[in-house]
Parts: C-alpha cells; sequence; structure tokens
C-alpha cells in the first residue's frame, strides 16, 4: 500500500464512518473495509477508478467535488479524506470548510510545491516545474492550486483549525519503505504534505 | 486435462434456445390495495444453472412493457433474442455460467402470467379491466412465491431497470435477507410528477379511444389500438433524448413532396409510426394502464412521511446504481436521491453516472462503459456468494 495511504489508516478507528474524496481505485477503503470494518465511501469521477472500485466491492458514489458536498450531513462521517486531490479542486478553502463540517477530523494530503526540486526548476530552469509526482505541464495540469506547505499553514490559522498533527512524506512516497516523518525543513525536503486537522 | 479450478475464460455468447415454464400458484394473493386474486400464473425463463446450496441466483425484474424472455430465443427462426440479452448469457455481464438467472412476466402482464386477458375464475369471463390493481409490493410478494417454489431462499441478486429497479427496490424492504445486492439502473424511489403527468396523457389516449369501450374491447371484438399507438409514440419519445432522436433521424425526409402538393412525412414520423404499431399489435391495453398506475404509485417512503433514509434503514442489500447522463424521465438525480439516501442509513451502495447519447432506453442498449460497470459489480458478487 502507498505509504501516505498506511498512514492514514493507522489514524483511523475501527467502524469508523470515512468519506474519502477523489478515492481513486478505492485502495485505502478496501484496506480499511479489510483490516477496520469501516463503512467507508468515495467519490470519483474517473469511469476506470469507478469500475477498479466495483470490483473490489467498494463503495464508490460519481459526484464531482466541485459541485459541492451539500448531500452530505452535518456531522454525518467520522473522518473525511482527501488525498492528492486538494490542488485540483475549485476552492480548497471552502473543501477544507466542507470537510470539517461533514466530520469532526479530517486528512489531507496534497504535493508540496515549495519542495527544493520545485524551487529549483522554477529558479534554475524559468519554467514550471515538472517532477515524477507533478506530471503536467502548466496548461493541462489538473492541479490549479498548488501550494506549499507554509501556504497551507496560513490557511488553517486564517480557519483557526486545530491542525492535530503534520508529517512530511518524501518524495519516494508511492514505495511501501519510505517512512513518513516530522521533519526540519519540512517545506524544503518535503515532497507530500499530511496534515490530519480537527475543528 | 486442466489442472487447476479458474472458471473457463470463454467469450461472450449466446443461452440459445430457452422454454417458458409456467408456476401455478394455488394459494391466494392478498392485494395491497384490496381484493385477492384467488390463484395466479407466473410464466418464467431461467439461464443457467442453480448450484447446490442455491447461492448464485439472479432475479430479473422487468420494466413497463418487459416480459419473461429476457435472453435467448425461442426458436432459430426468431429475428430477435429476449429484450436483455446484450446483458444476459455465458460470459456476458451477468453470467450465465456462474449465476442461475430467473426472470418473469409479472402478475397483471399479457404475455401469459395472470393479467387482464385471464380469465376470472368468479364470472368464468376475462378480467379485462377487472383485474385488480396491481403495485410493486404485489409483484414482489408473487415473486417471492416463485422463488419459493423454485428453492432460492436468497438471491445473490436482484436486477432491475426502470420499473423493474423499483422491484428491486421493494424486494430491498419487503424481504431484507432473501436478496444479498439490489442493483437499481435507470431506476426512482417515486415517480416525478412530470412523469405521472405522462403516465396520464398515455392512459388517456387509450381510455379515450373509441374503440376502448371501459376497457371491455374483448367483448366488442375490437381493440384500442389507436390509443396503445398514441401512448407507445408519447413514450418513446421520453425514453430517448433529444440528441439522439437528432442523431439518428435528423430531419430527413421518408416520403413526399410539397412541390408535387403531396404530404410530407419527416422519418421520424414513420419510425414512430411503425413502433406504435409494432406495439398496439402486442400489448395488451389494460396492462399498459394497470402497469403505469403502479408505476405512478410506488413510494416506499410515503409510510416514513418522505423519509427515504428511514427506508433504506430497513434494508440490508448492498445497492449499486447506475443512472445515464441523457435520461430525463429517471434522470441520474433520483438515483442519486437515493444513493444519499442509502449512505445516511449506513447501506453499502455504490451509484455510477454512465455518460450515453440514448436517454432512458440505454439501460438496454450495449453502453461499453455500463456493461462494464455492471459486469465489475457482478464479477465481485460471484465471489463474494460463491457463485
Amino acid at each position: 500500500m502507498r505509504s501516505d495511504l498506511a498512514l492514514i489508516a493507522d489514524l483511523i478507528r475501527p467502524n469508523a464512518r470515512v468519506l474519502d474524496l477523489g478515492c481513486g481505485d478505492g485502495e485505502l477503503l478496501a484496506e480499511l473495509a479489510a483490516t477496520k470494518q469501516v463503512n467507508g465511501y468515495g467519490l470519483d469521477v474517473d469511469a476506470d477508478n469507478i469500475r477498479r472500485c466495483l470490483e473490489r466491492g467498494v463503495n464508490v458514489i460519481e459526484q464531482d467535488l466541485n459541485l459541492g458536498l451539500d448531500n452530505f450531513a452535518d456531522d454525518s462521517f467520522d473522518m473525511v479524506v482527501m488525498t492528492e486531490t486538494l490542488q485540483s479542486v475549485h476552492n480548497p478553502s471552502d473543501m477544507v470548510d466542507a470537510m470539517l463540517r461533514i466530520a469532526r477530523e479530517c486528512i489531507v494530503t496534497f504535493p508540496n510545491f515549495g519542495h527544493w526540486r520545485c524551487r529549483a526548476h522554477l529558479l534554475l530552469r524559468g519554467s514550471m516545474p515538472v517532477a515524477k509526482h507533478l506530471p503536467h505541464d502548466w496548461f493541462n495540469t489538473p492541479n490549479i492550486h498548488l501550494c506549499t506547505f507554509k501556504d497551507f499553514e496560513r490557511l488553517c490559522h486564517d480557519k483557526r483549525l486545530n491542525i492535530i498533527e503534520r508529517l512530511v512524506i518524501d518524495a519516494k512516497s508511492n514505495d511501501a519503505n519510505s517512512t513518513p516523518r516530522k521533519r526540519p525543513a519540512a517545506n524544503l525536503f518535503g515532497a507530500t504534505a499530511f496534515y490530519h486537522l480537527g475543528r | 486435462m486442466s489442472l487447476n479450478n479458474e472458471p473457463q475464460q470463454t467469450s461472450p455468447g449466446d443461452v440459445g434456445l430457452v422454454q417458458p415454464a409456467t408456476f401455478a400458484c394455488e394459494q391466494p394473493l392478498a392485494l395491497q390495495r384490496g381484493g385477492e386474486l384467488t390463484r395466479f400464473d407466473l410464466v418464467y425463463e431461467t439461464y443457467g444453472e442453480l448450484n447446490a446450496d442455491a447461492s448464485n441466483a439472479i432475479l430479473i425484474c422487468h420494466a413497463l412493457s418487459g416480459n419473461h424472455h429476457a435472453a435467448g430465443r425461442h426458436a432459430e427462426s426468431d429475428r430477435k433474442p429476449g429484450w436483455w440479452d446484450v446483458c444476459i448469457g455465458p460470459g456476458k455481464a451477468i453470467d450465465t455460467n456462474r449465476f442461475y438467472v430467473l426472470a418473469l412476466n409479472n402478475l397483471g402482464g399479457c404475455d401469459g402470467s395472470t393479467g387482464p386477458l385471464s380469465v376470472n375464475p368468479a364470472t368464468n369471463d376475462v378480467f379485462g379491466p377487472d383485474f385488480p390493481t396491481v403495485t410493486v409490493r404485489d409483484w414482489v410478494e408473487s415473486q417471492a412465491r416463485l422463488a419459493d417454489h423454485l428453492g432460492i431462499k436468497r438471491f445473490a441478486a436482484i436486477i432491475g431497470g426502470s420499473l423493474g429497479g423499483m422491484q428491486a427496490l421493494q424486494w430491498a424492504i419487503d424481504y431484507p435477507d432473501r436478496l444479498d445486492s439490489a442493483v437499481l439502473i435507470a431506476s426512482s424511489a417515486r415517480l416525478t410528477t412530470q412523469n405521472i403527468a405522462f403516465n396520464k396523457i398515455a392512459r388517456s389516449a387509450i381510455t379515450s379511444d373509441a374503440n376502448f369501450h371501459n376497457g371491455r374491447y374483448a367483448e366488442h371484438g375490437v381493440l384500442p389500438e389507436q390509443g396503445l399507438r398514441v401512448a407507445r409514440m408519447l413514450g418513446h419519445i421520453t425514453y430517448l433524448s433529444d440528441h439522439a432522436l437528432a442523431e439518428r433521424f435528423g430531419r430527413e425526409i421518408k416520403s413526399g413532396d410539397p412541390d408535387q402538393g403531396s404530404e410530407i412525412e419527416f422519418q421520424v414520423e414513420s419510425y414512430l409510426d411503425y413502433q406504435g404499431e409494432a406495439f398496439s399489435q402486442r400489448f395488451d391495453a389494460n396492462t399498459y394502464l394497470l402497469m403505469t398506475r403502479a408505476l405512478d404509485l410506488f413510494d416506499p417512503a410515503a409510510e416514513y412521511d418522505g423519509d427515504l433514509t428511514a427506508v433504506f434503514a430497513q434494508t440490508r442489500a448492498r445497492f449499486l446504481m447506475l443512472s445515464f447522463s441523457t435520461d430525463w424521465r429517471f434522470s441520474p438525480q433520483r438515483s442519486t436521491d437515493m444513493s444519499n439516501a442509502a449512505i445516511s442509513a449506513g447501506r453499502d451502495v455504490s451509484h455510477a453516472i454512465i455518460d450515453s447519447p440514448h436517454g432512458h432506453d440505454s439501460f438496454l442498449l450495449p453502453v461499453p462503459r455500463y456493461i462494464d460497470a455492471l459486469g465489475a459489480y457482478l464479477n465481485r458478487l460471484a465471489q463474494v456468494t460463491n457463485a
């Protein structure tokens, strides 16, 4: 399992109700259902992802996150999760508000645009960074709201959100063996930001 | 000889020649809206083999004008296979190599099950308009008796499109432990006002036909064919999308030339005439009235002050909802209403909105993503139910 998903799975209590926004192929929810009897639902809009979810028995709802989450009642879930998706939604600020309306806690992961490789790319090449975890060109990227650790911290501060935990996942985040950690100079060396937030 | 126990990989095929059977239920059936049937027949077909522990059965519930003949052919010379042949067969989405598939003609139908064309044992005349009002719940009750008769205690899945999906939902409410999954395709937990209005117009076309005779047309030796034609034409265009009609017929002219003083007939008019004509020859007017009425009346949330979540709280099945982007009679929003309620009730539910240009009729057509999604879901179901 992807190391960021393993990290999330550790934070979720057995039998919890979990909403996964942008659930992809359902890997996290399949794991949570198997190991923690979680009552989980994933939202996605990609046909292949939805078919993969159906194949593995994951509850998946075809819903465009940008059209709002009004169909989910306040406090109707224990945890809302959004991995590697916040940067592609139309309004990340409203999205975080919605997540913490639907559940008391949420987990957000996103690529850190402040990573030294991004900075170096822009500084030395003078063009928008393209990297393994940010593979698109500026004109076709779904990642329309890229931010850095620092930027996201400011949003949390402005919203007076409770940051329960912040972690850094390094560039090898797709390797099962890479260990997430708290780390100095996170904004420079962390490839993926991991935030566990509460109201 | 192969040493592994993997299922044989076969390319999708047809179920071949099939024969209908009849279940004669001699126990009376009390009906939801009053009255009873002292006995009834249900005509059905099955495809595939029931396994030893009877855990691989799938029930197919038909829509407004469907029947028991869902797949295969009755004779080699049949021009068309059953109405859902695109989905049912060896290696198809509803795989008859793994599942035992049961399809029937509902009570009140006109294809062999007890309905308005049957003889009323109380009068020894055909029921005609005296056939009692049957509801989706009555259908489920009669289907449960057929399942008992066939030794099926629990279905792996109950699947239906449109009105058929309503029956699958009613099963999940009335018999929560008798199904693993309910698959609701292009369906709804109740008709919209607009839908009821369309049904009203279709019924009016039939009842205002001079040959209708208050439903006793059989006694007069006539059929309200014109009324049925109009009802079908209206239904038909609402089951298609604007785009699908334009794509298929455009403004193509079938015949006529105003310069020669002859009336223009557009291709779409000719098509509707053909559809209406074919339907009026095969379908019974009283059945049409009864089926559309069952559609209108279906509203399981009414007992709970409109609270659909309370309805889903009664269920235990897993739900799959499939809807189609251009379906404006049973729009994706109706499926979303149901999936929202299922989520609120903590039920397992998935909902895919299939991009298809064919409107409501998409559920009968080989739309690749739709067939794929249904197949993926049932493939998983086969594993968990040991089908």
